[in-house]
């Protein structure tokens, strides 16, 4: 039996939930399912959409938002909150570490192999350190949750990670639909994210930069699947939301192209690849970035976030080494659990991991989005069957872990509230301080039993309630 | 503003005003195949050719037929100018500048799309075409309502006027010239009933039927119909008050930005010929040149805004 978060084995709420659970005990179904309506109307007139790729017809879907909150208490989320934080700090030590002196490396603490054979390894960044000493600006980190007090950190997501504009929209919309439960519950803020952003960003601009920094934002283009987020946060920023095309390097500066001419640009909130950003050091044909851009990095006349190379530090090969590296640069041991972690590299492991099959989860190194994933315990013997050849063929490539029993938190459905797994994606803002906004993403897998929560494989999204106690 | 928000609002509006023209064409055309005499299908020609997709049609059809005129006009994915892609292109315009746009403009906007594109999923039946025609002018009267209620009356704004009124005074002045040899001296046949329905399906095509009698308060006569669509400064779709909204706009930039640029020269000039010309002296010269010269004024007019404020790289 799975924890759940609400309710106890004896379908008494939790603590965190009884302002809730009394209020929707005094709610018809009938009621609530006719919200539910109203808000995914409010999502397809706003078009917060996103693209599933591969899906010519559908090609801009909505993603699910269910109206029963998911709520954390106050003592639940500090200790989060703090484990959070170490990590954060910890990545960017890292990161600075091995691209400097790799000292974790010549303490035998991370194999030199790993990291310099890794292709979110950047060579271009040895040496270099970005305006501030900050790497890894937004970070998303995924967490999941087996019993009271147990969490454990899935994934860090130090790269680009993207749902914060659901984060938003999803408060927004409930304090919309229920603004009596605002009164009932004290739920800690998260709408100030877009003005913390443009702070923490304009904290590490250049040296060199005088005056108000100039910040945009820098997206693939409406196809992009995250597009929607792009132009929220542009928007919500009160910034220019900048496709490659409208950039190009100009005596050493970055500069957009307006309607009175060039204007320079000191910090880029980048949502493209790395591989895509500068057709000059990286991808030759891609389109979507600004040529020389990294020579301009390189003479400390911008600011990009989040770094390039940053990937490295949440590549999923990595990931199993991260107790390690908290312990190294924190001098502490890690609050925050990692789940345990085959690296299926390793002869042994991957034995174990091939006899094991149908009780582990196997999922791609540089996989994301749930795509390319074995999901054991759900898997028929032939799928597992396919799955050990690819695993045999190039094991280097994945890694496994053991199925977590995820915690689960109701939804509303036809008959009531039905218990479904659940994740949770905290947004964190790191600059000359860490600032972990209370609340986050909360992924929810919508068919019963599921524990796939991505939105690319019929995953919805909470509210998620951080209480102020 | 970045040049590429410019040129994003310029083309959503511009996209905007030809799903609504085109609207209006329909309309003026199935209002034509009502009193026709003849079944004849010349009227489909001109309104496809007014909507300066003729050739185009021809590649994909072998006759002129009103059904598959109407569709390729309303929904056919191979025609760029069809409501459906016009209503698209500006919606995908509108979300390339949603950052520019105020919540309810953008939200009336994808409205818009959403419904249109949800009503023409299927051929429509002729029973539901006029149903789908007035959905199609109020919805994107609803984005004008929105766009007027809350925008800012800066850059945006500006950029957006000027593309409306640029298509406004290019599907005008294509509208006139398909149909100017009805307007010609030679044609003119008093008491024709064939030309009245000509004349009034030029006037249907723009919404002025009703209004051209509270001005010239009189039959249908070529001149005034000309005068009315050419040269009146209170006939909004008239080529006087487009280049009057032009100038207004562009002049709003100089203002804010200022700078001075090719582009108010020539929309200066323009607007000038329009107030100082006579219809008669327009009519005497020739019809078809003066709209010819005017269609390639005006395009000119375009690329020079384009050019001035950065629409493209260079």
């Amino acid at each position: 039996m799975p924890f759940d978060e609400m309710l106890t084995a004896d379908s008494l709420p939790r603590a965190p939930y009884n302002g809730y659970f009394n209020w929707h005990s005094e709610q018809k179904t009938s009621d609530l399912i006719k919200k539910s309506r109203d808000a995914e109307n409010i999502f397809r007139k706003t078009g917060i959409t996103f693209a599933v790729y591969g899906k010519e017809d559908s090609s801009e879907r909505l993603i699910p938002f269910d109206i029963v909150p998911r709520i954390i208490s106050g003592s639940e989320w500090r200790k989060l909150a703090q484990g959070i934080e170490q990590r954060v700090m910890a990545l960017n030590a890292f990161l600075d570490d091995i691209y400097h002196k790799q000292e974790i490396i010549k303490a035998g603490r991370v194999p030199r192999a790993l990291i310099e054979k890794n292709d979110a390894f950047l060579p271009e960044m040895i040496g270099m350190r970005p305006p501030g000493g900050v790497y890894t600006h937004i970070i998303g980190t995924d967490i999941v949750r087996t019993g009271e007090g147990q969490f454990y950190v899935l994934e860090d997501n130090a790269r680009t990670p993207s749902g914060v504009s659901y984060m938003l929209e999803n408060r927004e919309t409930m304090m919309q639909m229920f603004p009596e439960l605002f009164h009932l519950n004290k739920v800690r803020p998260v709408e100030n994210y877009p003005k913390l952003l443009r702070q923490s960003l304009a904290a590490v601009a250049p040296p060199g930069c005088n005056g108000k920094p100039r910040i945009a934002v820098l997206t693939p283009g409406i196809f992009n699947s995250a597009f929607y987020e792009h132009a929220y946060l542009a928007d919500q920023m009160g910034v220019e939301l900048v496709e490659g095309s409208d950039l190009r390097v100009m005596d050493g500066k970055v500069v957009m192209r307006t309607t009175q001419g060039y204007q320079a640009i000191d910090v880029l909130y980048r949502r493209v690849d790395d591989d895509f950003l500068d057709p000059l050091s990286f991808r030759p044909d891609s389109t979507l970035g600004v040529p020389g851009i990294m020579d301009v990095y390189r003479a400390g006349n911008i600011t990009i976030a989040n770094a390039p190379g940053t990937g490295i530090a949440d590549d999923k090969a990595i990931y199993s080494y991260m107790p390690e590296i908290v312990e190294f640069y924190t001098g502490q041991k890690p609050i925050l659990e990692n789940v345990p972690t085959y690296r299926c590299s390793e002869p042994d492991t991957l034995k174990y991991v091939l006899e094991n099959l149908p009780e582990l989860v196997v999922k791609e190194v540089h996989g994301s989005g749930g795509y390319g994933m074995l999901v054991g315990p759900a898997a028929s013997k032939r799928e597992c069957k396919e799955f050990a050849e690819k695993l045999k063929a190039r094991p280097g490539n994945y890694i496994a872990q053991p199925t977590l029993s995820l915690s689960t938190v109701p939804i509303l459905v036809k008959k009531g509230l039905a218990p479904r797994h659940v994740d949770l994606r905290p947004f964190v803002l790191v600059s000359n301080k860490i600032q972990i906004i209370p609340g986050g993403l909360t992924r929810v897998a919508l068919k019963e039993g599921s524990l796939v929560v991505n939105s690319s494989q019929g995953g919805g999204t909470k509210d998620t309630w951080v209480l102020e106690d | 503003m970045l040049g590429r928000t410019a040129n994003g609002l310029f083309w959503m509006f511009r996209y905007i005003e030809r799903a609504e023209n085109t609207a209006r064409l329909i309309d003026a055309g199935l209002r034509m195949s009502l009193t026709r005499m003849h079944g004849h299908e010349e009227e489909w020609e001109s309104v496809l050719r007014s909507s300066g997709v003729f050739s185009a049609y021809c590649e994909h059809y072998p006759e002129v037929t009103s059904a598959d005129a109407i569709n390729y006009l309303l929904r056919d994915r191979s025609n760029p100018s069809s409501i459906l892609c016009a209503i698209e292109a500006a919606r995908n315009n509108g979300r390339m500048v949603r950052t520019a746009l105020t919540r309810e403009a953008w939200e009336a906007t994808n409205e818009c799309y959403l419904d249109i594109k949800s009503q023409l999923a299927r051929k429509p039946s002729n029973a539901d075409l006029p149903a789908i025609i007035d959905n199609i002018k109020q919805r994107t009267g609803l984005i004008r309502g929105a766009f007027h209620g809350t925008m800012l009356r800066n850059e945006p704004y500006n950029f957006s006027r000027i593309g409306t009124f640029i298509e406004r005074a290019d599907n005008t002045s294509r509208i006139l010239d398909v149909k100017y040899y009805v307007l010609l001296p030679a044609a003119f046949q008093v008491g024709s009933s064939l030309d009245n329905v000509q004349w009034e399906s030029i006037l249907r095509s723009v919404s002025a039927h009703r209004a051209y009698g509270w001005v010239y308060d009189d039959d249908y006569k070529p001149a005034n119909i000309a005068d009315f669509l050419i040269l009146n400064g209170r006939m909004p779709r008239s080529l006087a008050y487009c280049y009057d909204k032009i100038n207004v706009n562009l002049s709003y930039l100089e203002r804010e930005y200022g700078k001075r640029n090719v582009c108010h020269d020539t929309a200066k000039a323009t607007l000038g010929m329009l107030r100082e010309r006579e219809i008669q002296a327009i009519m005497d010269t020739g019809l078809h040149e003066f709209l010819q010269g005017f269609i390639s004024q005006n395009s000119r007019v375009a690329a020079e805004i384009s050019e001035a404020y950065r629409f493209y790289q260079d």
